[in-house]
């Protein structure tokens, strides 16, 4: 990544006159400058005016400022980024998919519709549920959507006091939030010192105002909640429901299922452990998976097969409602059900065990100069608390700057909270012995460097485009468009 | 261990990697997990398949879907997706890359973000955009959250009839489960009712007001003074605009608008049968720390340069926890990235020209439409843009229409009732079509 920054923007492009767009000829006599003045634009709006060569130049020069999984390693803890394969892409761009108008009587996207019915039942199949909602656009929304689930469920009981849902302090920060957007209360449970629940503490916090209890297996720190059957049952004595945060889903492939661990709600990131892109923050999906018993509360439309074989789309009256416009990012299911057909059954059954085999591997090369503040092994991730000499005051924040240097992206850093320098390594199974080596020996050249020049990595990094950018004055005089930027050179 | 072309590992790789891990099993790493949670059987899914093979696969489900000729809108528009947008969206730095959370390896990703929140502060003549929402229904749902929240004890909020109803349903529920009581601004001729809502306003306990712009009905809605109305009742007025046609309707902000928000695959987003769309959100700055999700600004770097950064995190979830803004994480971050490359390409010119053709051709296919002496706009005086509302007339039904069209490969519109339907169009459709559409309601046997 060492080289100059293109940083200029498209608006600087942009010089009146020129055009980048082709229209068929307009042959009607009518046009919008009939309607009323009031309701018309008198302005137009300040669009830039740039030429097809010149979007493509830019948008290409720019894009050699970003650093994606088919540029290098990607050890982001709890995002799973892992290879992204090119036949999905491929398949997803289908011109027989692009065309299809969502209200589409269902008889002319029979296989639209089996795509989502396929993936639906193969999702159910791994997560060990009976159904599963593929409308959820993100994990986060899908936090949502199980959670609504929960409380539909609830309410059809008449059990209408159950207001908490209970986090462990280790969850992903989406988990609480989703809790609030579902408009319940949050209680955090506390962890052990080996980062699993106490679950004296929760047995404590367990009545019958709790709706759910909300966790990921393995959990943040990379341990497998051994206590989970446990777990579960106090949860269900006390009538609440057990709801599987997905984001750590990977390492569980081929070794057990959420269904079976005593879990009724979960969500999967397909934008994680089924390999479709991340694109810079979206669109993921985040499908949602029930036990028996819960599906009539699923969120509308449905996807249904008939009795005759073919497929329909369905509203249903117990639902909890429509929580999209339609039925989700539909491209993304093309991904995902190739992934998983790509694999096939004995394939899937590898992802999780080589998974947790690279991320154990990582784990016992660095132990001896990072910290590891609970023993493996791990299963797909873990996490250090910064470098084990704490003498050099070398930072999480200074290491994984450092390691930009060396061509790799950082790992999660500062999360989970349980860590005060928490560094949060996730290597998924698509990367090679090599690169895993080659990581390796950079994290140990940051450790030495650390104790020998340790300004070298303070002032990290040194080889990016851009360096030590200035936070503070932009959250305290945003500039947050094109015409904030031109009023402040004014 | 596996011979699959995803999996890097040799057999060789796995036991010296084991060994370093003081381990003898892969098995051994699962120690932990106890038996009886093991899963017992091979997934009851197919075996691996061949890239070939996939592709057989995908292509016969593909040929079970028939494409059509479309003049159904609702909310989603077929619109004409520039070469240059697939193109760019291709690159892996973009498509591949995760969350800009890392600005000194992300410009690319942050600055496409930059330019696109300026390209619909421009569209919307309003402050300050996020980094996008899921969909317009989505946005709508959070600008709702947002006025409530904004609005602390009240918790009533006005949704005008003439909404799209599919983004109210998903208001509705995000309301229901989130303690919140909407209302419904009943409809006049295709209109919301101005007297209903300033008797609705009058208790003084509304948090917000969503109106459609245009409506559902793709009329444009005369919402002068509807603001200030909102405003003496310190409520937030909220308009969700289809976003193609802010290219030449009256802007929101210069209504008054607090929240602008809606869906933005009138952008030349293929159609995709549902997705991946946008949900766009802007608002002012003074509401600017009550946005949800991610927004991205200019700063400067050690060297001097010109940066761009996610700022006013302390908004989100990773931060914040139960106190964010919304739960809000993965948006729709590559869509923005299309929706910067197809306004960069068609500018304010092309968007007036896009919205002159579905205009000029409704016109067109109305005048044709109502000769048949079988269909008629229902609200003809009204302003409408690039959609309109028919009436279906006696003994023929919408059902009839949108089959005997059917049969011939056009998608007549979006069914309202056994005798309205909405119909829309683009540049995509041609005379040609919009003959034959005519031709076959005029031969319908009844």
């Amino acid at each position: 990544m060492n080289r100059r920054l293109y940083d200029k923007l498209i608006f600087e492009h942009s010089r009146p006159g020129r055009s980048g767009y082709s229209l068929p000829r307009n042959d009607f006599d009518r046009h919008v400058g009939e309607l009323p003045e009031s309701c018309r634009r008198q302005e137009p709006p300040a669009l830039p005016e740039v030429d097809e060569p010149t979007v493509v130049r830019h948008y290409t020069n720019s894009s050699t400022n970003n650093f994606g999984v088919d540029t290098g390693f990607y050890p982001l803890g709890s995002c799973t980024m892992k290879y992204n394969p090119k036949i999905n892409d491929a398949l997803a761009a289908s011109r027989s998919i692009a065309a299809l108008h969502p209200f589409q009587p269902a008889e002319t996207v029979q296989g639209a519709l089996e795509i989502y019915w396929e993936l639906q039942r193969a999702l159910s199949e791994i997560g060990g549920m009976a159904e599963f909602t593929l409308n959820p656009f993100a994990g986060a929304h899908g936090e949502l959507t199980g959670l609504l689930v929960i409380k539909a469920y609830h309410l059809s009981r008449q059990d209408a006091g159950r207001d908490t849902v209970l986090v462990p302090d280790s969850a992903h920060g989406t988990n609480p939030a989703s809790a609030a957007v579902a408009g319940f209360k949050v209680v955090e449970v506390k962890s052990l010192a080996d980062g699993t629940v106490d679950v004296d503490d929760l047995r404590s916090k367990l009545n019958d105002s709790v709706a759910a209890m909300m966790m990921t297996n393995p959990n943040t720190v990379g341990m497998f909640e051994k206590n989970i059957p446990a777990i579960a049952k106090l949860v269900h004595e006390a009538g609440g429901l057990m709801y599987y945060d997905g984001a750590n889903l990977n390492p569980m492939l081929g070794i057990a299922r959420p269904g079976d661990m005593g879990f009724d709600v979960m969500h999967i990131n397909l934008h994680k452990t089924f390999s479709t892109p991340h694109g810079g923050g979206g669109p993921g999906a985040g499908p949602v998976g029930v036990r028996k018993g819960l599906e009539p509360f699923l969120p509308n439309p449905r996807v249904v097969k008939k009795d005759d074989g073919t497929f329909d789309v369905a509203f249903d009256n117990t639902s909890l409602g429509r929580i999209s416009g339609w039925l989700g990012n539909f491209t993304i299911y093309i991904r995902a059900l190739a992934y998983i057909l790509s694999l096939g059954s004995e394939n899937l059954a590898k992802v999780g065990p080589l998974a947790t085999l690279n991320a154990n591997y990582v784990l016992n090369r660095l132990k001896d100069l990072y910290l590891l503040p609970i023993p493996g092994p791990c299963k797909h991730e873990f996490v250090f608390d910064g470098l084990k000499d704490k003498s050099t005051g070398v930072s999480t924040l200074n290491v994984a700057k450092r390691l930009l240097d060396f061509g790799f992206h950082a790992p999660t850093i500062y999360f989970p909270l349980l860590f005060h320098e928490s560094l949060m390594i996730e290597p998924t199974e698509t990367e090679s012995r090599e690169t895993l080596d080659s990581f390796i020996e950079a994290m140990r050249r940051i450790a030495e460097e650390a104790a020998k020049t340790p300004d070298v990595v303070k002032e990290a990094p040194h080889d990016t485009p851009v360096s030590h950018p200035d936070d503070t004055e932009a959250a305290l005089h945003p500039i947050t468009s094109w015409q904030d930027l031109c009023a402040a050179q004014k | 261990m596996s011979d699959h072309r995803y999996f890097p590992h040799t057999p060789e790789d796995v036991s010296d990697m084991l060994k370093a891990c003081g381990a003898v099993s892969l098995d051994d790493l699962y120690s932990d997990v106890p038996e009886d949670l093991r899963l017992r059987n091979p997934y009851a899914l197919p075996a691996e398949m061949s890239e070939k093979e996939l592709r057989d696969y995908f292509d016969k489900l593909g040929d079970k879907n028939r494409r059509m000729v479309c003049f159904a809108g609702g909310g989603y528009y077929d619109h004409y997706t520039p070469a240059v947008v697939d193109a760019i969206l291709s690159r892996s730095e973009f498509l591949t890359a995760y969350t800009p959370y890392q600005p000194e390896i992300s410009q690319g990703t942050l600055q496409y973000i930059f330019e696109y929140q300026s390209m619909m502060c421009a569209l919307t003549g309003m402050e300050i955009s996020n980094a996008s929402m899921y969909d317009g229904a989505t946005a709508t749902a959070e600008a709702m959250i947002m006025a409530v929240n904004s609005a602390r004890k009240k918790r009533r909020v006005l949704v005008s009839a003439t909404l799209n109803p599919a983004v109210a349903e998903v208001i509705s529920t995000y309301a229901r489960y989130h303690n919140v009581a909407v209302e419904v601004i009943p409809e006049h001729e295709g209109v919301t009712d101005r007297a209903e809502f300033e008797a609705m306003m009058g208790a003084g306990d509304i948090a917000g007001v969503i109106v459609g712009y245009p409506n559902y009905y793709g009329i444009v809605e005369p919402y002068d003074g509807w603001a200030d109305v909102c405003h003496a009742s310190k409520a937030l007025f909220i308009m969700n605009c289809q976003a193609s046609t802010l290219g030449v309707l009256r802007a929101p902000a210069s209504l008054g608008a607090d929240i602008v928000c809606g869906d933005a695959q009138s952008l030349g987003m293929p159609l995709n049968y549902g997705g991946p769309y946008l949900g766009y959100m802007c608002t002012t700055k003074a509401l600017m720390r009550k946005l949800p999700g991610r927004i991205v600004g200019a700063t400067t770097d050690r060297n001097g340069q010109r940066v761009f950064v996610l700022t006013l995190q302390a908004r989100e979830q990773h931060i914040r926890r139960e106190k964010a803004t919304s739960n809000i994480c993965s948006n729709q971050g590559l869509m923005a990235l299309h929706t910067a490359v197809y306004l960069s390409l068609v500018g304010a010119k092309g968007l007036k020209e896009i919205n002159d053709l579905g205009y000029g051709g409704l016109r067109y296919l109305a005048d044709g439409l109502t000769a048949t002496g079988r269909m008629h706009l229902k609200y003809p005086e009204r302003p409408f843009i690039n959609e309109a509302l028919f009436v279906v007339d006696d003994p023929l039904t919408t059902d009839m229409v949108l089959k005997a069209t059917a049969a011939e490969g056009i998608l007549a519109g979006v069914k309202v009732d056994e005798n309205e339907i909405l119909v829309a169009v683009t540049e995509m459709q041609t005379k040609a079509d919009m003959d034959r559409y005519v031709s076959i309601i005029k031969n319908i046997e009844l």
